[in-house]
């Protein structure tokens, strides 16, 4: 890269990021959390989907940080538990412990339709049941997978941004 | 008075030898101890009442020592060194109170103690060649019972006392002839003789004597490459032994050093110091490098004493060159700062080793990658050990701290200078401070962190409890001096400079001054211990008023105990934490071709197929490498000397006869 | 020294440790933001920080069941000597309270025993991250202390001073001073030391999830809620106050150099743009370079020492 392209990029950066309007109005979030929030994703089975469509919804183009939402990689410091995926028998205990070692307020969030009802793994030989059997789910984004906008519109909700 | 409490020292002494000798087993120790504080009291009285005037205690007798007599001077550097190692000895004494029940409890170490004490508080009285030998071999002889005692089962500690007794007796044989070089060109024995004497000595003997000299004492402080015996012998030696070996007997070595260069020789051209110096900076980069790759408790601090040594012998040598190239005021403050470095080492390496014997008394082990979670199984000996390891790593409110501030200061001030030996050395200097203070820190963070915190390793530390009432006041007194020494060190500084004037011929009775900050005279440098640590504590007790108010008012506990989080594993174990060899291991990485740790890897197969595995041995040692690379060849060399010698000793009367004969005729042909 | 003159000096302190206490998440904040905005998204508000601080203190605090008092310490002892070096150090001003004996060494020693404080407590969480953050941060500690060190040593020989005002004012009187080689290289070396000790990119990686690249944040993965505010605090703290003496000692102007509230806010609101500036170069380098592989940095801080001993050895020969 040169010089002369180097100086263009940090002066005029390229800016990707669809304007995602207003903030919407959605049910209260579980907990006020003064427009921050930690999530600790956990894949408790599933078939990457609904992690694709997250990493999406953090990428350029959806940006979801601008809303004050952070991935984080310890239970400790996160306020949510993003879960996505049936929930398989190695994958429960693990589970409860993520959550187990998450501070007070803290809430879970179960990503896509696996999640909710397990989806097209119902009755798997090697699932355990729905992120709903395991822990307390208290808000739910639903699809299959969801879209990024969905996510990020969720996201929001929580934060109030 | 003064003379009175100097016969004290050496009486109560002896009585507290003889009674540990001779009395049953209940009552043996506390006699002992009863003895020997009396003999450090006296020795405190007299060295105190030398500092803090400006007169000299004298004494002499024909009586004790026959042939040579016995002279006895205490001038303020031998005072300063008194001081030192009676505190040392009162904590080590009274923790021996505790640990009698655990061992050091014979009648050979209840006596060899005592005496071991005297001993090193009376060196620095000595004014004359046979007193001052007969003192050291005293010192030397005691230890080495000290060492074997309790232990002499064990093959290691037996290695140990064979090289300390070996090494120490070399030393000796240095000092030893240094000191009767200069008698002989004196004609006298006393040091008021020799030191009269001294400046009619030609240049070439007087720096043969100065270098003999420095290999002797430097071996009994730890200079690299003569310190081989230290980390064997502090590590195998019981508790208040090592404290009292660590904190109290390298001193001496600096003593010697002082004596010879300064008193004795008065002082020298730049090149002794140039060598104090190169000794001081080898021996602390390689201390300080040993001290961090050691998963040994007892090691590290060995390593970690030759590392402060080293310390203090740049602090010397900076101060000579400073002299030699006409800065009295840098020389003077280099001086004060080695003076510092000494006392301060000795107060926080006996609490450290007192706490280290506390640990090996409560768990039966040293190695800190079985230990953890001491810290709240025994709190108080995790508390000493935590100031401990934060002096030695020269953090502040401690009083590490302003002993490495004045050197470098020292340093900074004397660094614009034309002389070019001075520049290089002391930017070697400088440079090897910095190395040996990062190094120091990680160490310490590792024997304090893998030793004492986290989770037990073993079974043992699971099982440790706290120590007996009389071990923790010894280790906890020298704890709270280091506290008291790093807010208000104005408390001793006036003492060391009295010791400095001395021991450098500089005019350092006004280098510092001041009492809640340290102001350096004639040189821009200030320092506020004090208000430092009230700065921090404030900002602390703030701190902690923000995080309980964060908690008012909430429907959950303040602190919620939980297990730790393993990323979800079902099982999590203590053997999952770091050990110290662990911990270690990046800064071992850096600095391998220096280590060379040596590594065997031990692959054995099934007896049916080569295929499979059936058992894989990794063992790594470091062992020292100046001991691996010079020393063993060097035994080994002897040994095949000797082997070869043997053809002369063949068991014939006839040839003894013949050798005999051969050497008279070889004699009476030379008389003649 | 009358009681106005303590009340002010008391004051003065105050208001530097509150600006750099705010100002440290604030940078953070703006270092994120100049960062996503190079990787072409709009990222979170630069006050983003201050609302997740917030949101911290109202959360649980939570300790590894075998720990002992030394965990809850770490945090503490980490801002309270962050906070005692902010309120003496010559930021705003050249004269700052107790300024006659800050002493360069003494701040340095005193933010050292920070680090180790919370270098203990990651070991007493007992789980294997802590220790490997320990680890990691103390070998890259124990290699900077020499640059760091003799960086200081060489800017101190030029003054013939190692008093830290009197350095900061020394560059203000002669420019000249500023310009020297001895200070420039040692700068440089303060500068690769401070990247390494609050562990920005080329050393360590400040927004990693995988563990095994983690330095500092392994410290700190077991602690929750206000000590988790706390250390957070501490970092960014140590952080601005390590970029403001870096700017202070090489760009001066704007440091209030006469008693008074307006000089002193003018020196306030000058150290808010030239951390801000160096925060923002910091941040743009940080999106061009990738973390340096763990035993290759031991090459990178030599690299700082020999720069740092240069500069030491032009100071004494000039």
């Amino acid at each position: 890269m040169s010089f002369r392209s180097l100086v263009q990029t940090v002066i005029h950066p390229a800016k990707v990021t669809k304007d995602l309007g207003d903030a919407p109005s959605l049910p209260q979030s579980p907990v006020n959390l003064h427009g921050s929030l930690q999530i600790r994703h956990v894949d408790a089975g599933s078939c990457n989907g609904c992690e694709l469509e997250v990493t999406s919804a953090f990428a350029p183009v959806y940006d979801a940080e601008r809303f004050g939402v952070r991935l984080v990689a310890s239970p400790r410091h996160a306020d949510a538990l993003l879960v996505t995926g049936p929930v398989t028998k190695n994958m429960a205990d693990p589970l409860r412990k993520t959550l187990d070692a998450m501070p007070e307020p803290r809430f879970v969030i179960s990503l896509g339709d696996c999640a909710h009802d397990c989806g097209v793994f119902t009755g798997a030989y090697g699932v355990e049941g729905s992120v709903g059997d395991v822990v307390q789910v208290d808000v739910h984004i639903a699809g299959c997978p969801p879209r990024p906008e969905v996510i990020v519109e969720a996201l929001r909700g929580l934060t109030g941004q | 008075m003064n003379e009175v409490c100097v016969v004290t020292v050496g009486l109560a002494g002896v009585v507290a030898a003889l009674l540990g000798g001779a009395l049953p087993a209940s009552s043996r120790v506390v006699a002992a101890v009863t003895f020997t504080w009396v003999s450090c009291a006296a020795a405190l009285w007299a060295a105190v009442s030398v500092l803090s005037s400006d007169h000299v205690i004298a004494l002499s007798s024909t009586a004790i020592l026959p042939l040579t007599g016995v002279t006895v001077v205490l001038n303020p550097l031998g005072a300063l060194f008194v001081v030192a190692i009676a505190v040392v000895a009162m904590a080590s004494t009274l923790y021996w109170l505790g640990y009698a029940s655990h061992g050091l409890a014979t009648r050979s170490a209840s006596s060899a103690l005592p005496l071991f004490v005297t001993s090193m508080l009376l060196v620095p009285f000595a004014a004359s060649v046979a007193t001052f030998l007969v003192l050291w071999e005293m010192m030397a002889l005691t230890s080495l019972v000290l060492v074997l005692t309790d232990q002499s089962r064990r093959e290691a500690a037996r290695s140990a006392a064979q090289w300390y007794a070996v090494m120490t007796h070399a030393g000796a044989a240095a000092i030893l002839l240094a000191l009767v070089l200069l008698s002989a060109h004196s004609g006298g024995q006393t040091f008021a003789d020799i030191e009269a004497h001294a400046r009619h000595l030609s240049g070439a003997l007087r720096g043969t004597i100065f270098v003999i000299a420095l290999l002797g004492f430097g071996s009994k402080a730890g200079a690299v490459p003569l310190h081989v015996w230290l980390p064997k012998a502090h590590a195998e030696a019981p508790g208040p032994a090592s404290a009292l070996m660590s904190g109290a007997m390298v001193n001496l070595g600096i003593y010697g050093i002082l004596l010879v260069g300064n008193e004795l020789l008065g002082g020298g051209p730049v090149w002794w110091w140039l060598l104090v110096s190169v000794l001081g900076v080898v021996s602390a980069l390689y201390g300080a490098l040993y001290a961090a790759t050691s998963s040994d408790l007892k090691r590290l601090l060995a390593y970690s004493t030759a590392d402060n040594m080293g310390l203090v012998m740049i602090a010397i040598g900076a101060s000579g060159l400073f002299a030699a190239s006409g800065h009295p005021m840098t020389a003077a403050v280099a001086m004060v700062a080695a003076l510092l470095l000494m006392l301060n080492h000795s107060v926080f390496k006996g609490a450290l080793f007192l706490a280290a014997g506390a640990v090996q008394v409560a768990t039966g082990t040293r190695d800190l990658d079985r230990l953890g979670g001491l810290m709240r199984r025994m709190p108080v000996t995790g508390a000493v050990f935590l100031v401990g390891a934060l002096s030695v790593a020269a953090l502040p409110p401690f009083n590490g701290f302003v002993g490495e501030w004045l050197l470098f200061q020292g340093l900074l001030h004397g660094l614009p200078t034309s002389n070019t030996s001075v520049v290089i050395s002391v930017s070697v200097a400088v440079a090897a401070l910095a190395l040996t203070g990062g190094l120091t820190v990680a160490a310490f963070v590792k024997a304090t962190g893998i030793g004492f915190l986290g989770r037990p390793r073993s079974n043992e530390a699971t099982d440790a409890h706290e120590v007996a009432i009389t071990m923790r006041l010894g280790a906890g007194a020298l704890a709270v001096l280091c506290l008291v020494l790093g807010l208000v060190p104005m408390l001793v500084l006036p003492a060391i400079e009295r010791a400095a004037a001395g021991a450098g011929r500089i005019n350092a009775t006004s280098a510092t001054r001041g009492w809640i900050s340290l102001h350096l005279l004639g040189l821009r440098g200030v320092l506020a211990p004090s208000l430092l640590a009230g700065g921090m504590a404030l900002a602390a007790l703030a701190v902690i008023a923000v995080r309980r108010l964060a908690h008012h008012r909430r429907s959950w506990p303040a602190v919620n105990p939980v297990e730790p989080w393993g990323s979800g594993r079902k099982v999590q174990t203590a053997r999952m934490q770091y050990t110290a060899t662990s911990f270690a291991e990046p800064l071992q990485r850096v600095f391998d071709d220096v280590i060379r740790p040596s590594r065997d890897l031990d692959v054995s197969h099934l007896v049916e197929s080569r295929y499979y595995i059936e058992r894989i041995a990794y063992r790594t040692s470091n062992d020292d490498v100046i001991e691996r690379q010079f020393y063993r060849p060097f035994i080994a060399g002897v040994r095949w000397w000797g082997q070869r010698a043997r053809w002369f000793q063949n068991g014939s009367v006839h040839r003894y006869l013949a050798y005999g004969f051969v050497a008279l005729v070889i004699v009476l042909v030379v008389v003649a | 020294m009358n009681l106005a003159h303590v009340l002010t000096q008391v004051l003065e302190a105050l208001v530097q440790v509150a600006a750099v206490a705010v100002g440290g998440p604030l940078l953070l904040g703006l270092m994120r933001k100049v960062r996503a905005r190079l990787e072409g998204r709009v990222g979170a508000p630069i006050h983003q920080p201050l609302l997740d601080l917030r949101k911290l203190l109202a959360k649980q605090r939570m300790r590894p069941r075998e720990s002992s008092w030394v965990f809850g310490a770490g945090p503490v002892v980490l801002v309270a000597t962050a906070v005692a070096v902010a309120a003496i150090s010559p930021l705003a001003t050249t004269h700052p309270p107790l300024g006659q004996s800050t002493d360069f060494f003494a701040v340095v020693f005193v933010l050292l025993l920070g680090s180790v404080a919370l270098a203990l407590s990651a070991l007493d969480t007992g789980t294997a991250f802590g220790g490997m953050g320990s680890s990691r941060s103390m070998t890259i500690g124990a290699l900077c202390e020499p640059a760091l060190l003799v960086a200081i040593l060489a800017m101190a020989i030029a003054a013939r001073t190692s008093n830290l005002p009197a350095l900061v004012r020394d560059g203000l009187a002669h420019p000249a001073v500023i310009a020297s080689p001895a200070r420039i290289l040692a700068l440089a070396s303060f500068l690769v030391v401070i990247l390494a000790e609050s562990g920005r990119l080329p050393v360590d990686n400040p927004s990693t999830h995988l563990e095994l690249t983690m330095i500092h944040e392994a410290l700190v993965l077991e602690y929750s809620g206000p000590d988790l505010g706390l250390i957070v605090v501490g970092e960014s703290m140590r952080l601005v106050f390590l970029l403001g003496l870096l700017v202070n000692l090489l760009v001066p102007w704007g440091v209030a150099d006469r008693p008074g509230a307006w000089a002193f806010g003018a020196g306030l609101l000058a150290l808010a743009a030239k951390v801000a500036v160096v925060g923002v170069a910091i941040a743009v380098f940080e999106v061009f370079t990738a973390k340096m592989r763990l035993f290759r940095l031991p090459e990178l801080l030599a690299g700082g020492f020999v720069l740092a001993l240069l500069g030491a050895v032009t100071a004494v020969v000039r």
